[in-house]
């Protein structure tokens, strides 16, 4: 709406206008190419979308993806709440090395990550050598190629992004809020809980709905880690459409994996600026 | 309420010392505060008077020192021991909380019956004249409603000593003066220690018992107003509480409060030197000379502008005098 109003105003939107139409044929074209065939592949109609409520592998894989996606999303934000308040109350250095070794993990690449977790936690990995020459376990505990190790190496993808929209929550607090629940006499515990923690709720809500956005269509850890053993929607479409051939329903998820993908960035601009979740904690 | 705030109160302060690093914030101070007294620290910025209260309030540790609740030492007692209201420069109210919420924390984290707090809150409401807006959160009330807000929550749970950072610097003029009167009604109507911190001269002397004025963390002299503005016992004290001349004499400072000297137009009886004035200021009330004078140098002149007539031009010679007792002796 304001890009029309303002592509009448300012002469620079002319220049703009090339790669804007470029971005929107090559992008919003296939994306309406695709919600096309998933009206007409195999047969015009709507039997795609019927097939959500009568297919019983499909229904148990999205279940999956749901289960990943929501443990995921609990436990990135229980860890990323620790780490941003173990960061606001570090002291300057610490907290500048701290948030550098945040960073350092959105530089490496994910299937580096993921491969690093398929050999520490594998059957004759590092982590399953120590438990056993420990004595503490007779066989090799089963870390990956199931869910566990699809959780696992979610959450550590996943927690940077928690992170940052909560730190940015805590460092708007003021001190002198949490001076005055003290000197109301509460206690520490009773400070976070009644204060500390509604404060930062912002936060927390956007590293949620954010951290949940990118598992529901997260490929890469879940189709090696999960071993093919845990299927979930983006692994799932990219069967449909390389072996069984059956595009109609890749199609079909793609669209609802893009419209619940759009719902929940609604809701999340609701929240909390989008420019603040993106930009971490800068302000 | 268990503890009656008329009965308690008192606070002795003895060689309190707050050293960061080898910067001597709060360099030894020795005060005796009385109970139900309005005492204020006044002082600029750096004097160490923030500093002070925030050791009373215990969110800063003493280097040395003792701090006595009525005779009993509650300098290791952590912040949210003490049971002592304080009101925030910037009031810190919890924002996601309504007013009703606010002003009922204090009692709600002692776990206090459901009708108890719902009791004292509305008390507290009437008290600061906040009724009709319980529900409303604290961004929704102007500055002077979130003052008062800020004092209902400190005063809910009767404490004995009620501290004070500034709490009117973020009003207006005209609302300051407002809540100047007010402040000094409730304090008499709570009979609660008040302990005021200000930068600002004109508060201090119109609502305290006593003052203290600070600086570079020592006591420079405590008293009334009255004592402190008639008797200024240090050049400091002469200049940060009005204005004063200064002259030299018989090896001495003294110090001449501008409103105390008498100026006019031709000679008198009891004449203590003749000038010529330099410039005139109008404030209202009052029209201010500067008079360049034989013995004394510049003097600054108060005159009440009513009463002055027509204002005398730069370079009319004037006559000047003023009472023995005008004249205060200062200690450095």
């Amino acid at each position: 709406m304001q890009t029309l109003r303002r592509l009448n105003l300012h002469p620079g939107w002319w220049l703009v206008l090339p790669f804007l139409l470029v971005v929107m044929g090559m992008f919003l074209g296939p994306i309406l190419n695709i919600l096309w065939l998933s009206v007409t592949l195999p047969e015009p109609g709507l039997d795609n979308y019927a097939a959500l409520f009568e297919s019983e592998p499909l229904r148990r894989m999205l279940w999956t993806t749901l289960r990943i996606c929501l443990i995921t999303t609990v436990m990135s934000v229980i860890l990323g709440y620790s780490i941003a308040y173990a960061m606001m109350h570090a002291s300057g250095a610490n907290r500048n090395w701290m948030i550098s070794l945040l960073l350092v993990t959105f530089w490496i690449s994910v299937l580096v990550r993921t491969f690093s977790w398929l050999m520490l936690l594998g059957r004759n990995g590092p982590v399953n050598n120590a438990l056993m020459g420990a004595g503490l376990v007779s066989e090799p505990v089963e870390f990956m190629r199931n869910e566990l190790g699809v959780l696992i190496g979610m959450v550590h993808y996943m927690i940077p992004y928690a992170v940052l929209p909560i730190l940015a929550s805590m460092q708007n607090i003021d001190n002198r809020v949490i001076a005055a629940s003290r000197n109301l006499g509460a206690g520490g515990a009773q400070t976070f809980w009644r204060i500390y923690l509604p404060l930062t709720r912002p936060g927390i809500v956007a590293g949620a709905i954010l951290v949940f956005i990118l598992s529901l269509g997260f490929f890469v850890t879940p189709a090696i880690l999960g071993g093919g053993r845990v299927l979930m929607v983006a692994e799932y479409i990219s069967v449909q459409v390389l072996i069984t051939l059956r595009w109609g329903t890749a199609a079909m998820l793609a669209v609802l994996l893009l419209g619940g993908v759009l719902a929940l960035m609604f809701i999340l601009s609701r929240l909390i600026p989008l420019s603040q979740v993106f930009g971490g904690a800068r302000r | 309420m268990s503890a009656d705030s008329a009965q308690s109160g008192g606070l002795a302060i003895t060689g309190l010392v707050k050293r960061y690093g080898t910067v001597e914030a709060v360099a030894g101070i020795d005060l005796e505060i009385q109970r139900g007294e309005f005492l204020t620290l006044l002082g600029p910025s750096g004097s160490g008077k923030t500093t002070l209260l925030m050791m009373i309030a215990g969110f800063q540790d003493a280097t040395a020192g003792d701090i006595l609740l009525d005779g009993r030492s509650i300098v290791a007692t952590p912040a949210e021991k003490r049971n002592f209201g304080m009101v925030f420069q910037g009031y810190a109210l919890f924002p996601h909380m309504s007013v009703r919420d606010n002003i009922g924390y204090a009692l709600s984290v002692r776990k206090r019956p459901r009708r108890e707090i719902a009791g004292r809150v509305e008390e507290m409401i009437d008290l600061v004249q906040l009724q009709g807006m319980e529900d409303r959160l604290p961004a929704q009330l102007s500055g002077g409603q979130q003052q008062r807000v800020a004092l209902a929550r400190a005063l809910a749970f009767a404490p004995p000593v009620l501290l004070l950072d500034e709490p009117l610097g973020a009003l207006d003029r005209k609302l300051r003066i407002e809540v100047q009167a007010q402040l000094k009604d409730l304090h008499e109507r709570v009979g609660t220690t008040f302990i005021y911190v200000t930068h600002d001269q004109e508060e201090a002397l119109s609502m305290s018992d006593r003052v203290v004025i600070m600086q570079s963390g020592r006591i420079e002299q405590v008293g009334t107003p009255q004592e402190l503005y008639s008797r200024p016992r240090t050049r400091f004290a002469a200049t940060f509480l009005g204005k004063s001349n200064f002259l030299h004499r018989d090896g001495r400072v003294w110090a001449l409060r501008p409103e105390k000297i008498d100026l006019h137009v031709g000679s008198s009886g009891d004449d203590r030197t003749t000038g010529k004035i330099l410039s005139q200021t109008y404030f209202g009330s009052v029209l201010n000379y500067r008079v360049e004078t034989t013995e004394f140098g510049v003097l600054e002149v108060d005159v009440d502008a009513w009463r002055g007539g027509a204002a005398l031009r730069p370079g009319t010679v004037v006559s000047i005098g003023w009472h023995d007792e005008a004249v205060v002796p200062l200690e450095d």
